[in-house]
């Protein structure tokens, strides 16, 4: 592992901005499962309740022009790369509004606009395309970097090995962002891999690989920086091993058999990002309820702005099938 | 007008391409010093580099899903699949990621990506180098599927799937490379979605791709010296399906017959002969016929693998039957 630089901090005013940005990320998903449960969203979905730091600290890391692919456990990357929350909720309840108009839900968000290449209902799917924008990006000598978030259950996926292989050996400004929760599905890391630090994988590649607490936003943001430089100057692709937890289940309603009941709670005692850093910046308990107020209204604004969407015309299903 | 084969009719519409357009290039196995496993793209690094004449490792995933990543960013990528056996591997990446992405984000995203691979029998490969497999590509909606047949298909098709924005996998045969034909001086795009008729006809439709094209043509001189009369199609692109000049061709000659060397059984003329009957039901004067390989895996012993895909006698014995000759 190498060492983090100690410079190219976030300023202290800018980490109360994150923990905001953190906290609606949390309020948006918790709503996200209530009205899942009260059966007002289609589908299925996944939060990553506990894994806001690394949505926020690697995306407030990037500059414009760089872009992102997601996972299947996108809200967070998505609000976090700009995504207005108004949009987000309304795809979520499959209206023309929505950041993919309805087309792709919870699973498939996409805002090029804001550089989100999309979620990825495949596990690895989106990473060779990381690679090939980065080659595109190398190709025309623009200073951007392409990112690819996946999980440690991507690590065992050919996707993931021939993507990583082709981009060290092209050497594109690529990062790949491993969200390490644990857990594959329902799946533990130690039954799904033989090895327990994932980094050796990319090492394998001789790809660079930087490691940080993936809860720990700071620590997230100055690591993805390192890597962005690295990639930008055209020493190649970079791997950033984040250290995350999963606080509730696969998706929502999971019953989790499979996991110690108490592992969950431990994590939320002493993981829980938010509560990380709310500490750290020694925020009051009145500047956090003001703070929690103020993203539960917008929170609330866009469960209203969905509801009051516009649903798509049945045959819109027959558009956007060819360019 | 030159002459050109089908190979090298290939090459000209990527190099005219690449020459006029840096955001297209190629990548594939190798493709660059060894020019390709069929010579495809010989001599292309010595014109354009290693940086636009991309080798690959042996990773078909991440050759398709870095061809559509750089598409997604505004390129025009070619990747060439070394076998159509081998877009199995690519699969996931075509089918769930190129075919959907504009789709799922939208209409946010295009996708103009062309997958060039090629197949078919006749020289023993055996089962995991020679199969057709066009028909599990136009089940896919948001993929358009190309099979040329000649030089100047090739050649004109190729070009317009480099500059479609929509993904494009496009099949070569085998057996077609080294086959010659006249081409316009110019490279002519050939819109996509559009049929050609090879040989008009009065008693006999024959609607015919890849090798079977050919293999039709013959039977349709056969035929015509049997005394029956045969027009031959070929649709050129299987997706979008130009089935107006299907139709109406068989409106005219009331008789069909439908030939590839890909499996008969739930293969791609199985939707033509859908489109014939639905469409032209009270013209037909016949059951229409369908042409191809028997359903087994392609074999290795030249004997065995002769008898499993069709030729030119088979579909000949297909049209004397719609005529109610004694075909067997």
């Amino acid at each position: 592992m190498a060492k983090v630089e100690a410079k190219k901090t976030l300023p202290e005013g800018e980490l109360r901005d994150v923990l905001r940005e953190m906290l609606l990320i949390r309020r948006f998903e918790e709503k996200v499962e209530e009205r899942f449960r009260a059966g007002e969203l289609p589908g299925f979905l996944h939060v990553a309740i506990g894994q806001e730091a690394s949505a926020v600290g690697v995306c407030r890391a990037l500059e414009d022009g760089d872009i992102i692919a997601s996972t299947h456990r996108a809200h967070g990357h998505t609000l976090a790369k700009g995504t207005h929350p108004n949009e987000l909720m309304a795809e979520l309840y499959g209206k023309t509004e929505g950041c993919s108009h309805g087309y792709g839900g919870s699973m498939h968000l996409y805002d090029i606009q804001h550089g989100n290449m999309g979620a990825n209902a495949v596990i690895g799917g989106g990473l060779p395309h990381i690679t090939g924008a980065a080659l595109a990006f190398q190709m025309r000598g623009e200073p951007r970097v392409a990112v690819a978030f996946f999980g440690d259950g991507a690590t065992n996926i050919g996707t993931f090995h021939e993507s990583l292989n082709l981009a060290q050996l092209w050497k594109v400004p690529a990062v790949f962002v491993l969200e390490d929760n644990k857990w594959a599905e329902s799946t533990p890391e130690k039954q799904h891999s033989p090895i327990r630090d994932l980094s050796e994988r990319a090492k394998a590649f001789g790809m660079k690989a930087l490691k940080a607490d993936g809860s720990d936003v700071e620590a997230v943001y100055k690591t993805t920086r390192q890597a962005l430089e690295h990639a930008r100057s055209g020493k190649g692709p970079v791997f950033v091993h984040l250290d995350c937890v999963r606080l509730h289940g696969h998706y929502i309603g999971d019953p989790q058999i499979y996991r110690d009941k108490d592992e969950a709670r431990k994590l939320a005692e002493t993981r829980d990002p938010i509560t990380m850093l709310r500490e750290k910046l020694g925020v009051t308990d009145e500047e956090f309820e003001e703070l929690d107020a103020e993203v539960t209204e917008m929170v609330e604004a866009s469960v209203e702005f969905a509801k009051a969407g516009t649903d798509p015309a049945p045959e819109d299903a027959m558009k956007n099938v060819y360019a | 007008m030159p002459e050109l084969s089908y190979r090298e009719a290939v090459r000209d519409a990527l190099s005219t391409a690449m020459r006029q357009d840096d955001g297209v290039f190629i990548m594939g196995e190798d493709i660059a010093e060894m020019g390709g496993s069929m010579g495809v793209t010989a001599g292309m690094l010595d014109e354009f580099g290693p940086e636009r004449v991309r080798n690959t490792p042996i990773s078909e995933m991440a050759l398709a899903g870095a061809a559509i990543g750089a598409a997604m960013q505004g390129m025009r990528p070619v990747a060439e699949i070394m076998y159509e056996d081998f877009m199995t591997l690519a699969a996931e990446q075509v089918v769930n990621q190129a075919a959907k992405l504009r789709y799922m984000s939208g209409g946010q995203l295009t996708v103009p990506v062309v997958f060039r691979t090629q197949g078919g029998a006749g020289w023993s490969p055996g089962a995991q180098h020679a199969q057709q497999l066009e028909a599990w590509f136009v089940h896919i909606p948001g993929l358009k599927v190309v099979f040329a047949s000649t030089p100047e298909d090739v050649r004109g098709l190729l070009w317009s799937a480099i500059y479609d924005d929509n993904p494009v996998v496009f099949f070569e045969h085998r057996t077609l490379y080294g086959i010659k034909g006249s081409v316009p001086d110019k490279i002519e795009p050939i819109p996509i979605g559009k049929a050609r008729v090879h040989r008009e006809g009065e008693d006999v439709t024959v609607i015919a791709t890849g090798r079977l094209v050919h293999e039709s043509l013959a039977a349709a001189e056969e035929a015509g010296e049997q005394g029956v009369s045969v027009e031959v199609v070929d649709p050129r692109t299987l997706q979008p399906l130009d089935e107006e000049t299907i139709v109406s061709s068989v409106k005219k000659t009331n008789r069909a017959v439908v030939a590839h060397e890909a499996v008969t059984r739930m293969g791609f003329g199985a939707e033509v002969a859908s489109v014939i009957q639905y469409q032209a039901f009270d013209w037909l004067d016949a059951p229409v016929e369908r042409v191809g390989a028997k359903f087994a895996p392609l074999p290795f012993a030249p004997v065995m693998e002769q008898f499993v895909v069709p030729h030119a006698d088979d579909v000949l014995q297909a049209i004397l039957r719609t005529v109610g000759r004694n075909g067997h």
